[in-house]
């Protein structure tokens, strides 16, 4: 029998948090599975309280805040959002029951947490053995630091990259961006498709540890190789690359535009050299050959930014990569959004919210990152709003009664309204310009994402 | 080998460098069976790209190639002949799976574009791997990690106020790539299992980098703000940044609930910080050249380690900055086994990282990368059919 999307059938309960555990809900939700996600109106995932420098419709948290927050609504697209008190035994009931009907349980809490629930492995797996559950957290199930606490920043330099990162003879470096949430978002959502794999032929579901610390450390495993081989210890290089010279990032017309260049090879530095009018260049001795360019690479770094700082990025970019040179723009967020490349392979997807969501309205994010010839992926829905498929799940999937919805709302074991809650706190716009942590507010642009 | 979660599965493997095999090593080390096609003589770029075991740059040296090609087979093919491509198509009979890193058009211009091998098995699924995909009008620009770091918006927001944007070390942009293409791989395998039906997937790095990458993106879109590189202000403890310790640095990482005289109490610095002058965020902007020199003193005559354990007995979520050597000796990724003994003909055993999670009924096999070509007999002959004489005509012809 055919059917249309590839995880079609596929049931999931997503009890995780933030950004690792709910993006790896919406890539599946995104690949068809039945995504329920899972949260408290005691405690909804924190993502809803989050303001995080201009992260409401506007700066302004209004009526229903918690359906408003920009990285919840892009994290959690396509899925069904049910509130279950666990701390509350009848909620805990109705999660086993769920658990039966399921095939995926999702979850990124501290190893303790589900067991204090009664909802650890062993449990689950007596009432559906055909379960697949992962865990996924900083440090993993087992091991001296299992239940140590870890944050995004914290993982950075945990998983070996930050020691990697920052300007040479300079300390490391952080992004101002949680990738390693994302990046263990992508283990998470590889580990559950390898399992689902396994389940297929063999009929059985298994427990999955998850420790962000180590599936991280794969992203650096030539450096580890390195040590393992050779005892070097990796340092920080900077924009540099171990056998491209040049390969930096070069500054152009305006107060802070960039543009990255690299040059692999012969070919590509003559190249470089005709494009800067300076062909006599090429035939410097100091950059005769590739390793004669790593050695004076200074020099060659002052000769490019003399030449690109008369100039516009995008025009850099696309006169070099016309002439075989590899450059490319420092976009920052308005660059990425009206990138005519992105533009043109539909990178970013429209998504109309809910009216529950107060003046979200209708927002673009990224789409998923894959482009399928054949399946027909339908566009995606937005983020649900708190609880808002309460009765769907629990009258739908578990056949409750309305007597008994209203008893659980009225125990506020479910419900919509998170209770006592107060606004996200947001600081002015001209304190973030002030202090810089945004560069710049664009009153236009609804208009230039085209929302308008 | 062992039976892994991936037993039965077939892919064949034209991909070289660093993406496109790193996809594929998430199906090798399952227990799939992937068959790597390396070009006669060189093989994949990657074998002549450093570190080498020792400094020795052989083809059966690389770190690099090691690494990512673990329980992969080889075969040698020169695919720009006429016998190359028809053995491809051969083997494409048979497999579930093609991924391949060529630049775009590529494929197509050998004979092995998608419309022509979906006739000879309709329901393969074949993972094209590029820099910026399939179309668009930057799809035949070239690229490094740093390139696809600019365009990602990433670099952007990394590196000091006002120095240039930095790239991260190594190549992330490359192993976020592999593991998107792996995703994607595995879903339309799911499609296929069910309705017969194969899938040409279109996965470019950009793409991988952006999809996910909506913190820097997400205050432009609800509310027109532009994010920059480190705050101007707030020195380095507000900009959550690494801190200089006795013996490398730390993350200070004040939970979102944690209190103020908690983080001072788990430092060692009660009386210095748990005051009006840093109990708020604000006061601790205000402050923060005061409070930088505070901690920096506090830091300086401890370990990392040291720093790392005592503030977590607190319920603290420090983070230490650790390099390849911490890593390899790290008490508790050793206590979990974490690491792995691989053996391998050129280069002795080593140590690998090992499973990149624990699948509680599925093993997950250690197992090394192939030589170049190891496999050409057991694929040529056992398989294929094809006699040791044929093999030497291939290889006089220049075919393997």
């Amino acid at each position: 029998m055919a059917k249309k999307l590839p995880l079609e059938g596929i049931r999931v309960l997503d009890a995780s948090i933030i950004y690792a555990g709910p993006y790896a809900g919406m890539l599946l939700a995104s690949m068809g599975a039945e995504v329920i996600k899972i949260e408290a109106i005691q405690r909804p995932d924190q993502m809803r309280g989050a303001g995080l420098g201009l992260g409401v419709p506007d700066n302004k948290p209004e009526g229903n805040f918690w359906n408003q927050s920009a990285v919840l609504n892009a994290t959690n697209r396509n899925k069904k959002d049910l509130t279950l008190d666990l701390t509350n035994p009848k909620g805990i009931d109705l999660f086993k029951e769920l658990v039966k009907v399921s095939d995926v349980v999702l979850q990124n809490f501290t190893p303790r947490v589900m067991k204090n629930f009664g909802l650890g492995y062993e449990v689950l797996s007596s009432l559906n053995p055909s379960l697949i559950m992962l865990s996924s957290c900083g440090y993993g199930a087992t091991g001296p630091y299992s239940d140590y606490r870890a944050m995004g920043m914290s993982m950075e330099g945990a998983i070996g990259l930050l020691y990697l990162t920052g300007y040479q003879d300079g300390p490391p470096v952080r992004a101002r961006v949680a990738f390693t949430d994302f990046q263990a978002a992508r283990y998470n959502t590889l580990a559950i498709l390898i399992a689902l794999q396994n389940r297929r032929r063999t009929g059985r579901g298994q427990h999955i540890d998850m420790a962000q610390y180590e599936c991280g450390t794969w992203w650096v495993g030539p450096a580890i190789l390195d040590y393992t081989m050779n005892g070097r210890v990796q340092e920080r290089t900077g924009n540099r690359h171990p056998f491209m010279a040049p390969h930096g990032c070069y500054r152009c017309q305006g107060s802070d535009n960039w543009v990255t260049i690299a040059a692999g090879n012969d070919e590509e530095w003559n190249s470089l050299c005709e494009t800067m009018e300076q062909p006599t260049l090429a035939d410097d001795p100091r950059f005769a050959d590739s390793l004669s360019r790593l050695k004076h690479q200074d020099e060659l770094d002052t000769i490019i930014n003399e030449w690109t700082s008369q100039r516009d990025q995008n025009e850099v970019m696309n006169l070099l990569q016309s002439k075989g040179v590899a450059a490319g723009a420092v976009l920052n967020a308005k660059g990425v959004l009206s990138d005519p490349h992105l533009k043109a392979r539909n990178m970013w997807e429209r998504v109309t919210h809910l009216p529950e969501a107060t003046n979200v309205g209708t927002r673009i994010f990224p789409r998923m990152p894959w482009v399928s010839k054949n399946i027909d992926f339908p566009p995606s829905a937005p983020a649900p709003t708190l609880g808002q498929h309460n009765r769907e799940v629990l009258q739908g999937i578990l056949g409750l009664t309305d007597d008994q919805i209203k008893e659980l709302e009225e125990e506020a074991i479910i419900g919509t309204v998170p209770p006592n809650a107060a606004p996200p706190r947001v600081a002015p716009v001209e304190l973030m310009k002030e202090q810089g942590l945004i560069e710049e507010f664009d009153p236009n642009y609804m208009e230039v994402l085209g929302l308008k | 080998m062992m039976d892994g979660a991936l037993s039965g599965l077939k892919v064949l493997d034209l991909t070289h460098y660093i993406a496109g095999p790193f996809c594929t090593k998430f199906f090798s080390d399952f227990g799939a069976d992937v068959l790597k096609i390396e070009r006669p003589g060189s093989g994949d770029g990657s074998r002549r790209v450093g570190p080498f075991l020792h400094d020795e740059p052989h083809h059966e040296k690389s770190a690099l190639f090691l690494f990512l090609n673990t329980n992969k087979k080889s075969i040698t093919l020169n695919l720009k002949t006429e016998t190359g491509v028809n053995i491809i198509k051969e083997l494409v009979k048979e497999a579930d799976v093609l991924v391949e890193s060529f630049r775009p058009g590529v494929m197509e211009s050998l004979g092995l574009g998608y419309d022509v091998l979906e006739k000879i098995n309709p329901s393969l699924i074949m993972t094209s791997i590029s820099s910026f995909g399939q179309t668009g009008p930057y799809r035949d620009y070239k690229a490094t990690d740093m390139i696809e770091y600019a365009l990602s918006g990433l670099m952007y927001v990394i590196g000091d106020y006002d120095k240039e944007p930095l790239r991260q070390g190594g190549t992330p942009a490359q192993f976020c790539t592999g593991e998107t293409a792996a995703i994607s791989t595995f879903m339309a395998l799911n499609y296929q299992q069910d309705t017969g039906g194969g899938d040409h997937l279109d996965i470019s790095v950009l793409d991988s980098m952006i999809a996910p990458q909506f913190t820097a993106l997400t205050p432009y879109i609800f509310s027109g703000g532009v994010m920059r590189r480190q705050p101007k202000v707030g020195g380095k403890f507000n900009g959550n940044n690494a801190m200089a310790t006795q013996n490398g640095y730390v993350i200070p990482v004040v939970m979102g609930n944690m209190e103020w005289s908690l983080f001072a109490l788990s430092v060692g610095l009660l009386d210095e910080l748990d005051n009006d002058k840093f109990s708020t965020p604000a006061a601790r902007i205000e402050n923060s050249a005061e409070l930088d020199e505070i901690l920096l003193r506090q830091f300086k005559d401890k370990t990392k380690e040291e720093l790392f354990h005592e503030t977590q007995s607190f319920g603290s979520a420090f983070g230490v900055v650790m390099s390849s050597e911490d890593l390899v000796n790290c008490p508790h990724l050793n206590e979990r086994g974490f690491f792995v003994e691989v053996d391998h003909p050129a280069t002795g055993p080593l140590t690998y990282p090992g499973a990149p999670f624990k699948l509680s009924d599925s093993p997950w096999s250690a197992g090394r990368a192939p030589l170049l070509g190891e496999h050409n007999r057991d694929i040529y002959i056992d398989k294929l059919g094809y006699s040791p004489e044929d093999l030497v005509r291939f290889s006089e012809a220049g075919i393997i």
